[in-house]
């Protein structure tokens, strides 16, 4: 019961940090004075003056559209890259995995300043294309190292066993080796989404005038102070993403426990 | 099995040819009657219904886009990345911009509301535009200490009081080299301009004394952390005193007696400009005194617009002599000249020796 | 099995493309000089005064935030195996959602909670605590640094425990071996993979931030991706920033060289 009651406590004192600011997020939407410093009283004019901007609206479905191809597109290509590497000889396979770091590991302001480079010598027209080729490119590497992991616990003899009993390389791997490895897929999806949704210099320095994402409106925003609408933005996001999780739960989903 | 494989591979090279076409469908072509033209300002720099008004009036479609630092927007025009047609640098960003062969003289005959610009702004701009040929001033300001009266004793009229000990934990210096060592150097009666280096080593010097006194190096953090009362004085662009007195009224700006910053940003034509003539349409536009009013009153910066500043109907913003200072009365106004690649290494490699005491 | 290899094709084309070529482009800044002369004086600044100090600084600190990381991560892994949810998704979920706020928003929320006169301040004082002064010292870089990444880390772990056969561990148990021998003997070993890729996206974007400590450290505290950022930004020397990310590079093959230790199946394929 002890035990029982300490693990419920430790679980929540960690949702309590990670919520902790998106706690204060949700209370600046509320906020009618527009500087984050001060409390002016309880208002709901900024939703109302959300829905009739434009321009943030645009913004917003850029970012999913871009988040939402990326994170598709590396979570396809991470996924059959990670076969591949699995496959190759040790030193090969450790010089893959350097290779799928560097971006990690670039600070983004040279990640995006070399694609920059690389899309003017290649004489792409800046726009959506060349800001989905970098956030592809970003994207990878989290899809890989999530698939990595659960790839090096999987029983190779399965799949093999599959294959002596008929079943064909592909629908081996979509019956076999796909469930095992698919929350390793689904968690690197997840963050590829996640850090393309959250960019702001690599999208900066390839994306072309008038495209923009909010990441980039939220940054070109701090020099004169965060427009109150992305605070309901913010919060009206959170809030459908919960209930929907919420109800996901909720709904009988048993046959897979 | 063969078959299969075959299939599998098949699908996802399949995959790759098809995306990049698919994304070609995702770019959309736009333009006005007129054409279009492609401006690049600061974010939140202009109030976006001006935008509305001049699609309206002239037929031309705006493509409107934003950068957060000069820094960020220079690579990015340099390179030739995506071609713009007006850009709002600052004063030492368009000195720069015109050492390096990047702007293009603009057709003032296109211009005929520069009447409307004040002379006192236009003579200052020939610091980093000499014969005023490449930019048309847009706003203004100064640099100076921003203080809550309740957290200090008397008032303030000297940089001496950043490196006072009893503000100890309760200052707010710039994060950028530039406005530290214009602090530094003012302080020690230099110019913000120097190149010489005993002079530059004694306002380091002043820099890392004050370093234990510094509270926190920011920026844009300046603003909410002065009217939340975290820190008695900061150093402020001048932009922001109306807004952080309204939200606070404690806080008082004031122009330091040994000199300051008077910083500039004005519209430029880079040389590579797709639709020069719509980019002067657009300057023009700009410069008309109900526009410049308009946007005025939604950015708070000062205009350099002095047929727009006659038009302000608040007596005391209309009169304000921290909006609109008149610079014959301060000493040791100066404004950031560009340094040369050698002068920005200079600044910046004592500066990182500063932060990294 | 070359079959196999070959799926590898597109994802080869696409780091030489958009990797290995920006990569090349690093190199070439971070070995030549503002005329265009090779030299090595970018990779050798590290050893400047300031420049070690920095990198020092930045390896301790994300070093420090890593370990917090994992302790914090791996019980919580653990509880979270054991816990009677039905979706796997909705686990990560609950801690990719924060995530999706906007990282400018988030880490200024946390200013606005650790402040002087901020909301921890302010509860503290109406518990008639002692005030809490973190904001602009390593220690607030920290609780950032932690806060950002603690996800990175959860979910590698989480799903390489959710991986493990429960029958190793009732057989295990079974043997006569205690709680801390099955976690020692059993459960650890098999969670290695999933630490190691914890441990990668932890440190490594922790070793290279700059955000975090200039807001919540006050750029009091100056590491090693403030100073190359700020050779890109504001001294505009793409040089020295150049080779100054080369040698971050040098932690890429130290990762490299830690996870192959530890991968000691590496020789045999999976599938």
């Amino acid at each position: 019961m002890i035990k029982n009651a300490t693990k419920k406590l430790y679980l929540s004192l960690i949702l309590i940090f990670l919520y902790a600011p998106i706690l204060v997020l949700v209370l600046y939407s509320f906020n009618a004075s527009r500087t984050r410093a001060k409390w002016g009283g309880f208002t709901l004019k900024w939703y109302g003056s959300l829905f009739k901007n434009q321009e943030i609206l645009t913004a917003l479905f850029n970012t999913l559209f871009i988040a939402l191809v990326s994170s598709v597109t590396a979570a396809v290509i991470g996924t059959v890259a990670c076969i591949a590497i699995m496959n190759l000889k040790k030193r090969p396979r450790a010089i893959m995995i350097g290779i799928t770091n560097i971006p990690m590991l670039n600070a983004d302001i040279v990640t995006g300043i070399s694609l920059m480079l690389l899309f003017i010598s290649l004489g792409l027209k800046f726009g959506m294309r060349t800001i989905l080729l970098s956030h592809i490119t970003f994207c990878i590497p989290y899809v890989i190292l999530s698939v990595m992991p659960r790839m090096k616990q999987l029983n190779p003899h399965i799949y093999e066993a599959a294959l002596d009993l008929g079943a064909g390389p592909v629908y081996g791997f979509f019956k076999v080796v796909f469930p095992e490895i698919l929350p390793g897929v689904l968690s690197g999806f997840l963050m590829a989404f996640t850090m393309s949704l959250d960019d702001f210099i690599i999208t900066h320095f390839t994306k072309g005038a008038g495209v923009d994402t909010l990441s980039t409106k939220i940054y070109t925003e701090v020099k004169k102070g965060i427009k109150p609408e992305m605070y309901a933005l913010s919060t009206l996001i959170f809030m459908t993403v919960l209930i929907l999780l919420l109800l996901v739960n909720r709904a009988p989903s048993d046959k897979k426990s | 099995m063969r078959i299969t494989m075959n299939k599998f591979t098949h699908m996802i090279f399949m995959l790759c040819a098809v995306f990049p076409v698919m994304l070609t469908g995702c770019q959309k072509a736009s333009g006005g009657e007129n054409g279009e033209v492609i401006v690049y300002n600061w974010g939140e720099y202009l109030d976006p219904e001006t935008l509305d008004l001049f699609e309206e009036e002239t037929g031309i479609h705006v493509i409107y886009d934003e950068f957060d630092t000069n820094e960020a927007m220079y690579p990015k025009v340099e390179a030739g990345a995506a071609s713009y047609d007006v850009i709002c640098p600052s004063d030492y960003m368009i000195q720069k911009m015109i050492d390096n062969d990047l702007l293009a003289e603009i057709n003032f005959e296109n211009i005929p509301n520069i009447k409307n610009i004040g002379q006192q702004y236009l003579d200052q701009s020939r610091e980093f535009d000499p014969e005023n040929k490449y930019s048309v001033p847009y706003c203004f300001g100064t640099v100076g200490i921003l203080y809550n009266k309740t957290m200090v004793d008397g008032p303030i009229d000297s940089w001496s009081v950043l490196w006072d000990e009893k503000y100890t934990d309760n200052i707010l210096m710039q994060d950028s080299v530039r406005d530290a060592f214009m602090t530094a150097l003012k302080l020690n009666g230099y110019s913000m301009n120097t190149l010489n280096e005993t002079e530059l080593e004694t306002a380091k010097k002043s820099l890392i004394d004050q370093k234990p006194l510094v509270q926190a190096y920011v920026i844009d953090q300046v603003r909410d952390k002065m009217i939340g009362g975290e820190a008695a004085i900061g150093v402020i662009y001048s932009g922001e005193a109306i807004y952080t007195q309204r939200e606070n009224p404690d806080l008082e700006y004031v122009i330091p007696k040994e000199g300051t910053n008077v910083w500039i940003d004005a519209w430029v034509i880079p040389k590579n400009a797709p639709n020069k003539e719509n980019a002067e349409a657009f300057i023009n536009f700009m410069c008309r005194e109900d526009i410049a009013l308009k946007n005025f009153e939604y950015i708070t910066y000062s205009t350099p617009n002095t047929a727009a500043q006659e038009l302000i109907e608040d007596e005391e913003i209309k009169n304000s002599e921290i909006a609109f200072p008149d610079f014959d009365k301060y000493e040791n106004l100066e404004t950031f000249r560009y340094l040369g690649a050698e002068g920005d290494e200079l600044y910046n490699n004592l500066w990182k020796e500063v932060k990294s005491q | 099995m070359n079959k196999k290899k070959l799926l590898g094709t597109p994802y080869y084309i696409w780091s030489a493309m958009f990797i290995i070529i920006p990569l090349c482009m690093v190199f070439y800044y971070g070995f030549t000089d503002k005329k265009g002369a090779f030299t090595l004086e970018n990779i050798t600044a590290i050893a400047s005064a300031e420049h070690a100090k920095a990198l020092w600084l930045a390896l301790s600190l994300s070093l420090v935030s890593t370990l917090i990381c994992l302790l914090l991560a791996y019980p919580l892994a653990m509880i979270l195996t054991g816990l009677k949810v039905n979706q796997h998704s909705f686990i990560v979920l609950i801690f990719i959602l924060p995530m999706w706020m906007n990282f400018l928003l988030r880490t200024l929320a946390w200013q606005t909670i650790l402040e002087k006169t901020g909301v921890l301040n302010s509860i503290l004082s109406f518990l008639h605590l002692p005030a809490l002064n973190i904001i602009n010292t390593p220690y607030a870089i920290i609780v950032g640094m932690v806060y950002n990444f603690l996800p990175f880390m959860v979910l590698p772990i989480y799903n390489s425990l959710a991986k493990i056969d429960r029958n190793l561990v009732h057989a295990a148990r079974d043997l006569g071996a205690d709680g801390l021998q099955v976690f020692l003997k059993v459960t650890l070993p098999l969670t290695l993979p999933g630490i190691i890729s914890g441990i990668t996206m932890v440190f490594i974007p922790a070793l290279t931030t700059f955000v975090i400590s200039k807001l919540l450290g006050g750029s009091k505290v100056l590491l090693i991706g403030n100073v190359v950022e700020e050779e890109f930004t504001q001294a505009g020397n793409w040089h020295l920033g150049s080779g100054l990310s080369i040698v971050l590079m040098l932690f890429i093959i130290v990762n490299m060289v830690i996870s192959t230790i530890f991968d000691k199946d590496g020789e045999g394929s999976v599938l």
